[in-house]
């Protein structure tokens, strides 16, 4: 049987500005987590009646590691707990990434989207991994992912890195990649299938959308696919772009 | 110390069930808990055809509850009674509720005719959703339509017919004196609210449709005072629901009228919240020193 997981939280830190970082610790959570799924949060202050799907970064041991934005009051109580506090978690929850061992992997993320990627690096063997931020000050997690593999960063300012958009490096290189995984703001995914296409090259897309319940019963949070509406919190959040059809 | 209600004929083993539309069809919730231990389950919204349902986003927070603009996406009612239906009426006992929509009057009898011969325990009677363009809420807030639709479903079913109303009109009795006398055995109230929510720094509604029904504890208080007005405007028996949750609410919607009740958004704060609403209840009832649930129903004294 599922559970509704117990979490205490041993760790929180802004690891930019308005982006909280919380390891969680519960042994259940951090041995079934894949990459590219997700926790649904209870907001438990007696106003917000909607749990927050938020993605799962990385898991070892019995640990798990969220970041998520501040964006409105059940992100905010979210980010105001502090360490020892308990929350109240469903998960790990979705159909996370699909590895393809022995594919020449591309890792494309942008902005929050570049968090639920780092456990999937890690699992991939030295990919290519190019990353998106607005500019310097919201480049985080550079370390971490330059262990995991060739990593290219770009600012859409120009402040760090390469001045421009992430996917526009990770063209330059496109011979050397078998697979492309991607996860970040909707223009970007798009971007990215159409990418793919051009190439003639695979991809899997990680969708974002508003939920309800997190576990495919109530059909809010759908993704428009060449198969009918499919729900992203049970048969995505990671769907196959060729699959998915962006208005 | 008694659960069981009779409800149309059906013996339900306790009051709880789940709202139509938050509860696919129980199959996703039983990972969670054994699903036999509520009264039963009214499956998603069904249609003859498969539906996609609208764009999104179709939901958004607000302060007490959530709107939803979903349009009754579902699989089609075939795909239920060669799937869903035979998978939970062999593996669980509780009872399973279809509840079916239509755009057309013909649609309705129809869909009560494709479940004749199944396994459904009762019909639930969707003249109420707010998200689709025909039908739906507009038959649900004319008495002549509510009516009409009632006879042509009663006409096919072989299930008692349960009529889901509005509460999207000015006077709800009018409606359910309506779903009376053209013969339904029961009714469930409400389904939600027609609500809106706009985004003031992109000054777009949040909900792709604009527009959606509203749902949970800040919809209770009009759900208790409709259910309280019908109880008392027919005789056919009611299920209540609207922000449940807990077991107090349920027990509140009971003594406005109800005599079953069904959670919905609670769901979605809580996957275990029907089977607390549940335990709830039986708590009350030790509290209070009731022996039977039934004692509940209608046992408001108002001042």
């Amino acid at each position: 049987m599922r559970e509704d997981l117990k979490c205490e939280i041993i760790f929180r830190r802004e690891i930019a500005p308005n982006q909280i970082e919380l390891i969680l610790k519960n042994r259940r959570l951090a041995q079934e987590a894949r990459p590219g799924q997700f926790v649904h949060i209870a907001i438990e202050n007696g106003v917000n009646i909607l749990r927050r799907p938020i993605s799962i970064c990385d898991s070892f041991m019995e640990n798990t590691r969220i970041i998520f934005e501040i964006k409105g009051e059940g992100t905010r109580w979210l980010a105001e707990r502090r360490e020892g506090d308990v929350l109240t978690l469903m998960g790990p929850l979705g159909n996370g990434f699909s590895i393809e061992p022995g594919k020449r992997a591309f890792v494309i993320g942008g902005g929050i989207g570049t968090f639920p990627l780092y456990k999937l690096c890690k699992t991939l063997n030295k990919p290519e991994i190019f990353l998106g931020f607005r500019n310097k000050d919201m480049v985080v997690m550079e370390n971490e992912f330059s262990m995991t593999g060739n990593l290219h960063i770009a600012t859409d300012d120009g402040s760090y890195g390469y001045y421009g958009f992430a996917i526009t490096l990770a063209e330059e290189k496109i011979d050397g990649c078998d697979i492309i995984y991607a996860c970040g703001p909707r223009p970007m995914l798009k971007a990215v299938k159409a990418l793919a296409e051009k190439y003639g090259k695979k991809a899997q897309l990680s969708m974002e959308e508003r939920m309800g319940c997190g576990i495919g019963a109530c059909l809010v949070c759908v993704c428009k696919t060449t198969t009918g509406n499919r729900q992203v919190c049970l048969q995505g959040p990671v769907f196959d772009a060729d699959e998915v059809i962006f208005d | 110390m008694n659960t069981k209600v009779n409800f149309c004929g059906i013996e339900f083993d306790n009051p709880v069930l789940t709202a139509s539309g938050t509860y696919g069809f129980g199959l996703e919730y039983d990972q969670y808990y054994n699903i036999s231990q509520l009264g039963g389950i009214s499956v998603k919204g069904l249609t003859l055809k498969e539906r996609e349902g609208n764009p999104t986003p179709r939901i958004a927070e607000t302060y007490g509850g959530m709107l939803n603009s979903v349009g009754l996406q579902n699989p089609g009612v075939e795909t239920f009674k060669s799937f869903y239906l035979p998978k939970l009426k062999a593996e669980k006992t509780c009872k399973v509720i279809a509840n079916i929509a239509g755009s057309t009057v013909e649609d309705y009898a129809e869909m009560a005719r494709s479940l004749r011969d199944t396994a459904v325990d009762m019909l639930e009677v969707n003249i109420s959703c707010p998200n689709v363009k025909n039908g739906g809420m507009a038959f649900g807030t004319d008495p002549k339509m509510v009516e009409t639709i009632t006879r042509a479903v009663k006409s096919q079913a072989a299930q008692p017919v349960v009529m889901k109303l509005s509460p999207n009109v000015t006077d709800i009795t009018e409606m359910a004196r309506a779903a009376e006398s053209a013969g339904a055995d029961g009714l469930s109230l409400i389904n939600t609210l027609l609500g809106m929510k706009i985004d003031v720094r992109t000054r777009r509604p949040i909900l792709a449709n604009n527009m959606g029904g509203y749902s949970g504890p800040g919809v209770k208080p009009v759900a208790v005072r409709m259910v309280y007005q019908v109880a008392r405007a027919v005789k056919i028996p009611i299920i209540g629901m609207g922000g449940i949750m807990n077991g107090e609410d349920a027990v509140e919607f009971m003594l406005a009228g109800a005599s079953l009740v069904m959670v919905g958004t609670a769901n979605f704060t809580d996957p275990f919240a029907a089977l607390k609403v549940k335990n709830g209840i039986i708590d009350y009832m030790r509290r209070c020193g009731v022996e039977d649930v039934n004692e509940l129903i209608g046992a408001v004294k108002p001042n």
